[in-house]
């Protein structure tokens, strides 16, 4: 196949294994995110780099086939949104939202991540080689998040399910008003939120955490040397005795 | 800045971050920006309407008025005004009565703040933003919320003598502070939230307190969203609320410490490949001094 059922010409493509390259400089973002949609199945043309991003907002949103994006950069607002079997590496830092609502796919953001990494997200992998900041996989549902450095306050806030692991230290009230996301935290936890509590480490969290470790391309870390935080489930039903409180 | 050799591209570096968050507050813009200090001078800037007719004769009126030289230098729709620091309050005041239309934007030993309604690119050509310099400045461009899209109520907002302030988010308790700052005989030109932030850092300072400290209290006494920043006559601070929603970044080289709202408005800076760029912690007063 070629691929001039592409809306619009790639700005260069050597050959159809060499990725084609956007240069946000001087390309309209849309121009690269309508091209990144319309990958058709089966297409050679599965390759992408971006360069130029200059904290661009919603590069590689929608992205909803197999392809791998490479931004050579630092991105803004929510990078890799509501991503769908993509593969984006981000060589540089990214804005709020990182993946929010990411389905499946992986992205790799090889510097930091600021607030809400990975929020609502129902699949997939979010691999943060820095630092995440606040609200780190708020509302999670599904995703699984490693974070190589630490996270801010207020991060799994509701979280309903998926993993959150975390090499370095949490910030406050982590997990707060959590259901069953599942949370690893190797470093100090600032404070837990409400109703989020420290558990036992099962043969079967040792196997999924070393898994998820092996995925994110993390060495020479024991799944032993975490903690596990999840709910106390003492908020999933109305405690009468509270009622005075409303 | 760190390195006097950016000091002559201060204005230049200033408003192409501002117009590069153009999309984030298009209704008006504005800058604070520390120049040289020249001894025995301190400036006031002053906006008019009708300049034309209000800035004519100004300095002479002016001069005789205070007895003393004051010179006028004309921007568009701002002036500044030169004269000797110890006749600031006394000008200030014979403003008032000789053109009652002008308004005062700040006074001071340095500081000169240009704001106006209009997307960031017009204000920057309006007042030649670009060819300025100056050892720091602070740059805003505003999405109004809470009150009016107007001159005065654009940022920064300058309460105190070489003092400014921007302010992301939105204030609760603001009418109550503004209540107590008005029975200390401070005053106010607006219905803004920020203004209230200002001129309680200004009071706060007023009665000897260090910037940095100033704002601390911030995170007791002011109640809503906010990441300020604070500019004073040697340097410029940053605080966010608890909550820190409101989104801030910061970098730091040998040659300078940039703040800005996201990223986007420090990706053109010199060096930013190599500089730290982090994001201020919570409730955390950061503060920088020349």
């Amino acid at each position: 196949m070629h691929t001039t059922n592409l809306a619009t010409a790639a700005i260069s493509r050597e050959s159809d294994h060499s990725p084609a390259k956007y240069d946000l400089a001087r390309t309209p973002l849309r121009e690269l995110n309508q091209a990144l949609h319309n990958v058709q199945p089966g297409s050679n043309g599965t390759a992408f780099e971006v360069i130029n991003p200059k904290g661009s907002h919603a590069v590689a949103v929608g992205v909803n086939a197999p392809i791998t994006v490479d931004v050579r950069g630092s991105v803004g607002y929510y990078c890799g949104g509501m991503n769908s079997e993509g593969t984006i590496t981000v060589h540089g830092s990214a804005g709020p939202g990182v993946g929010e609502n990411m389905m499946s796919g992986t992205i790799i953001v090889k510097g930091d991540a600021s607030q809400y990494a990975g929020a609502t997200g129902r699949g997939g992998l979010l691999v943060i080689e820095g630092n995440a900041s606040s609200r780190c996989g708020i509302s999670m549902k599904g995703i699984d998040i490693v974070v190589h450095g630490n996270i801010g306050h207020m991060s799994a806030f509701m979280g309903q399910s998926g993993h959150l692991v975390v090499l370095g230290d949490a910030g406050d009230a982590l997990g707060d008003s959590i259901y069953e996301a599942k949370l690893f935290v190797r470093g100090k936890v600032k404070s837990l939120g409400a109703d989020c509590i420290a558990k036992e480490m099962r043969p079967e969290h040792i196997a999924k955490l070393q898994e998820l470790l092996d995925r994110a391309g993390v060495k020479d870390v024991k799944p032993e040397e975490f903690t596990r935080y999840g709910s106390a489930r003492t908020l999933y039903n109305f405690n009468i005795d509270n009622a005075a409180a409303y | 800045m760190k390195d006097k050799s950016l000091e002559p591209q201060l204005g230049a570096m200033l408003s192409e971050m501002l117009v590069s968050l153009t999309d984030r507050g298009p209704d008006s813009a504005g800058i604070a920006i520390y120049g040289p200090a020249r001894a025995g001078r301190g400036k006031i800037t002053i906006q008019s309407p009708s300049p034309r007719s209000d800035f004519s004769g100004l300095a002479a009126e002016l001069s005789s008025k205070i007895g003393a030289e004051a010179t006028i230098t004309v921007n568009s729709t701002h002036a500044v005004i030169e004269l000797p620091p110890a006749k600031l309050d006394e000008a200030r005041a014979a403003l008032g009565e000789l053109r009652p239309s002008v308004r005062v934007m700040g006074s001071g030993d340095t500081v000169e703040i240009y704001k106006e309604v209009g997307l960031p690119e017009e204000v920057v050509k309006r007042f030649d933003l670009t060819k300025m310099a100056g050892s720091h400045g602070i740059g805003h461009t505003r999405m109004a919320t809470e009150s009016a899209v107007t001159t005065m109520g654009a940022h920064p907002f300058s309460t105190g003598p070489d003092q400014c302030l921007v302010h992301n988010g939105s204030l609760s308790n603001h009418n109550n502070i503004r209540r107590e700052l008005k029975r200390e005989g401070m005053k106010f030109e607006t219905e803004n939230d920020t203004e209230v932030a200002a001129a309680y850092l200004s009071s706060k300072m007023a009665h000897g307190m260090k910037p940095g400290d100033a704002l601390k209290h911030t995170l007791d006494d002011l109640d809503g969203f906010f990441t300020f920043i604070v500019g004073t006559k040697t340097g410029f601070g940053v605080v966010r609320d608890p909550i820190a929603c409101k989104p801030a970044v910061l970098a730091e080289t040998d040659r300078y410490v940039a703040f800005g709202s996201e990223y986007r408005a420090l990706a053109m800076l010199p060096g930013i490949e190599e500089a730290k760029v982090w994001e201020p912690e919570p409730a955390t007063v950061y503060f920088w001094e020349h």
